[in-house]
C-alpha cells in the first residue's frame, strides 16, 4: 500500500504525460464489399517517454473498439397458457453494436474500478440502460452481453495485448461478418497500477461500399423504386424460367 | 462463397442459400406450391433477421408464381374473371396484414404471431391433406367407387351473384373476396402467397374444378406477393434483393428437376407427402413454442 501511494504521489510530481501512447492502425477503414467476410484490425504503438521508465509500477495497455451506440430491446420469454412468448422488456437505451476490449493482462490488474466507471471501458459499463420497469433489469442487461458475446459482437480478451520492453505494443481483433456500418472508436488507454495516464481516441469508418452501399441507399432513399426493381427481377426471373422450362419440353 | 446481404446485413454462404432456394423449388415443382411456407422458417433458421426473412420470400414468391402461371396460360386453365375478384379480396388483405405485422413488430410479438399461423394453418391443412389423399388411395384400391359429386351449400345462398365462366360458376362475390382478403393477410404476415391455402378454399368452399384451381391461385398469389413487397420494401425497407435472388436461381432449376419427379408419381401420393411435408414443419414450430427455449432473452429494436 505504502508503494503505491508513494507511486501515485510520484507520478502526480511528474510533468503531465510523461508517458504518451504514439499509435499505429493496419488499416483506418473498413470497406464492406459484397464478399466481406470480416475483418482483422491490428492495432499498433508504442509507449514515448521523456523520461525512463518507472520501475516500481506496472504499465498496462487497454485497447477497445466500439461500434456506434444503438438503442436495444431486450426481452424475455415466459410460459403463457402453455406456450413461450415474449413477456418482459427492457429497454437499453444504448448499447455499442460491436464492442472489444483487450487487455495486456487480466482486468483487475490493469485497471481500477474508479478508472472503468469514469472511462466507461469493460463491456457492463459500455452499456446504458436506464429507465427500467422490470425489477431484475440486470438479468438484462447479462443476457444481452451474453448474446452479444455468442455472436461474437462482444468481446472481453484479457491479455491479447502483447507488450515488449513496456515500450512496443501491439494486438488484433477480428470484426466479425456482421457488422454494421457506422463509425467505429478505437481507444487506447495507458495505465499505471489500474491509473488511467495516457489515452488516444481515432475512428475507423466502416461503410458499406460498391454494390452494396447503392443497393442499401436505393432501398432506403428510393424505396418504391427498389421495390419495383426486385419485382422486376423476379418477373424476369419467372418469366426466363419459363421461357426455358418450354423450350426443353420441346 | 461467402456474400454480404446490404439489407439483412448478415453474411451468409451463397450456396447455401442456392441450394435452400433449389430445395424448396424442388418441392414447389412438385406440388404446385409456391414453398414460401418452408423458405421463410428456413431463413430464420439460418440467421436473416424474421422481417428481412419475411419480405424477401414474398418477392422470391412472385417469380416462382410468374413461371408457374405462365405454363397454365398456356393450357387456358386460369379463369381471370375470379382471379379479379380474388385479387381485390387479397390487396385489401394484405394491406391490412401489414398494418398488423408493424404492430406486433413494435410489440415484440411478430415472431410469435407468425409462428403461431403457422403452427394453425400448417397443422389444420396439413391434417386435411393427410386424411383426404389417404382416402382417396384407399378409394383407388376399391373398384366400381363413385367419384364425389359437388354439392350446393350455403355458398350458393348469398347475395350479389356473379357468373364464372371458366370455372363454371354462378356464385356470390361474397366467398372469393373473403378468401382472397384472409389469404391477402396471411401473405402478409406469414411471407407466404397463401398457395396452400388459396388451394383447399377454392375446391372445397368455392367449389371450383381442380384443373382451373392452381393457375387462377397462382396469378392472384402474384399480385398479393408483388403488392406485399412492395408494402414491406416502401413501409419497412426489408426486402433484400440480392437475398432473393440467390434464392431464385437456385429455385428455378429445382422446380425443373421437381417438375419431373412429380410426373412419375401418383396425384395421391403426391398429396400424402405434401400433407406430411407440411405437419413436419408444423410439428417442429410447435415444439419450438411448446418447450422452454434454451435462451429466453431475445434482442430487438425500440419501436421499429
Amino acid at each position: 500500500m505504502m508503494i503505491r501511494l508513494i507511486a501515485l504521489l510520484l507520478l502526480l510530481a511528474l510533468p503531465a504525460k510523461a508517458e504518451e501512447i504514439v499509435l499505429g492502425l493496419s488499416r483506418d477503414a473498413v470497406a464492406i464489399t459484397v464478399t466481406f467476410q470480416g475483418s482483422d484490425i491490428i492495432v499498433f504503438g508504442a509507449v514515448s517517454r521523456d523520461a525512463p521508465a518507472p520501475q516500481d509500477s506496472q504499465l498496462g495497455v487497454i485497447v477497445t473498439i466500439a461500434g456506434p451506440d444503438e438503442p436495444v430491446m431486450v426481452r424475455r420469454k415466459a410460459r403463457r397458457m402453455g406456450i413461450w412468448i415474449n413477456t418482459d422488456a427492457v429497454d437499453v437505451s444504448a448499447a455499442p453494436s460491436f464492442y472489444a476490449v483487450a487487455t495486456t493482462a487480466p482486468i483487475s490488474e490493469v485497471l481500477r474500478d474508479v478508472e472503468d466507471l469514469r472511462n466507461r471501458i469493460t463491456i457492463p459499463r459500455a452499456i446504458r440502460a436506464v429507465g427500467a420497469t422490470v425489477p431484475d433489469s440486470a438479468a438484462f442487461t447479462d443476457a444481452l452481453i451474453r448474446i452479444k458475446t455468442d455472436q461474437n459482437l462482444y468481446q472481453m480478451l484479457e491479455g491479447a495485448v502483447q507488450l515488449d520492453q513496456d515500450t512496443l505494443f501491439r494486438t488484433a481483433i477480428s470484426l466479425p461478418a456482421t457488422l454494421t456500418e457506422g463509425d467505429y472508436t478505437a481507444h487506447i488507454y495507458l495505465t499505471r497500477n489500474g491509473v488511467v495516464i495516457d489515452d488516444y481516441v481515432t475512428t475507423i469508418p466502416v461503410a458499406k461500399v460498391g454494390l452494396e452501399r447503392w443497393l442499401y441507399n436505393l432501398a432506403h432513399q428510393q424505396a418504391f423504386l427498389y421495390g419495383l426493381m426486385s419485382l422486376a427481377i423476379a418477373a424476369g426471373a419467372g418469366w426466363l424460367a419459363s421461357a426455358v422450362f418450354g423450350m426443353i419440353r420441346r | 462463397m461467402i456474400i454480404y446481404l446490404p439489407i439483412a446485413e448478415v453474411s451468409v454462404n451463397a450456396f447455401l442459400l442456392l441450394g435452400l432456394g433449389g430445395m424448396v423449388g424442388v418441392l414447389s415443382g412438385m406440388f404446385g406450391v409456391g414453398g414460401g411456407f418452408l423458405i421463410t422458417p428456413l431463413l430464420f433458421f439460418i440467421g436473416i433477421p424474421p422481417a428481412v426473412a419475411v419480405a424477401t420470400s414474398t418477392n422470391q414468391i412472385v417469380a416462382s408464381s410468374i413461371s408457374g402461371v405462365l405454363a397454365h396460360f398456356k393450357r387456358k386453365t386460369v379463369d381471370l374473371v375470379m382471379g379479379g375478384v380474388l385479387l381485390v379480396g387479397g390487396l385489401i388483405g394484405s394491406a391490412i396484414g401489414i398494418v398488423i405485422f408493424n404492430y406486433l413488430r413494435a410489440q415484440g410479438q411478430v415472431d410469435l404471431l407468425v409462428q403461431l399461423c403457422y403452427v394453425v394453418f400448417l397443422g389444420a391443412i396439413g391434417a386435411l391433406m393427410f386424411v383426404e389423399s389417404l382416402r382417396a388411395i384407399r378409394r383407388a384400391s376399391k373398384p366400381g367407387a363413385v367419384p364425389m359429386r359437388r354439392k350446393h351449400n350455403w355458398v350458393h345462398a348469398l347475395p350479389f351473384k356473379m357468373k364464372f365462366r371458366v370455372s363454371g360458376l354462378y356464385i356470390s362475390v361474397i366467398p372469393p373476396l373473403v378468401v382472397g382478403m384472409v389469404v391477402g393477410i396471411l401473405a402478409a404476415i406469414m411471407g407466404v402467397g397463401g398457395g396452400f391455402i388459396m388451394v383447399p378454399a377454392m375446391i372445397y368452399i368455392l367449389g371450383m374444378p381442380t384443373k382451373v384451381v392452381i393457375g387462377t391461385s397462382l396469378l392472384q398469389v402474384i399480385f398479393v406477393a408483388a403488392f406485399t413487397t412492395m408494402l414491406h420494401a416502401t413501409t419497412n425497407q426489408t426486402v433484400d434483393v440480392l437475398l432473393a435472388l440467390l434464392l431464385l436461381i437456385g429455385g428455378v432449376i429445382g422446380a425443373q428437376v421437381g417438375t419431373r419427379i412429380g410426373l412419375k408419381m401418383k396425384a395421391e401420393q403426391l398429396r400424402i407427402l405434401l400433407a406430411m411435408l407440411v405437419l413436419a414443419v408444423c410439428g417442429k414450430l410447435a415444439f419450438d413454442l411448446l418447450v422452454m427455449p434454451s435462451e429466453l432473452y431475445s434482442l430487438g429494436v425500440r419501436g421499429a
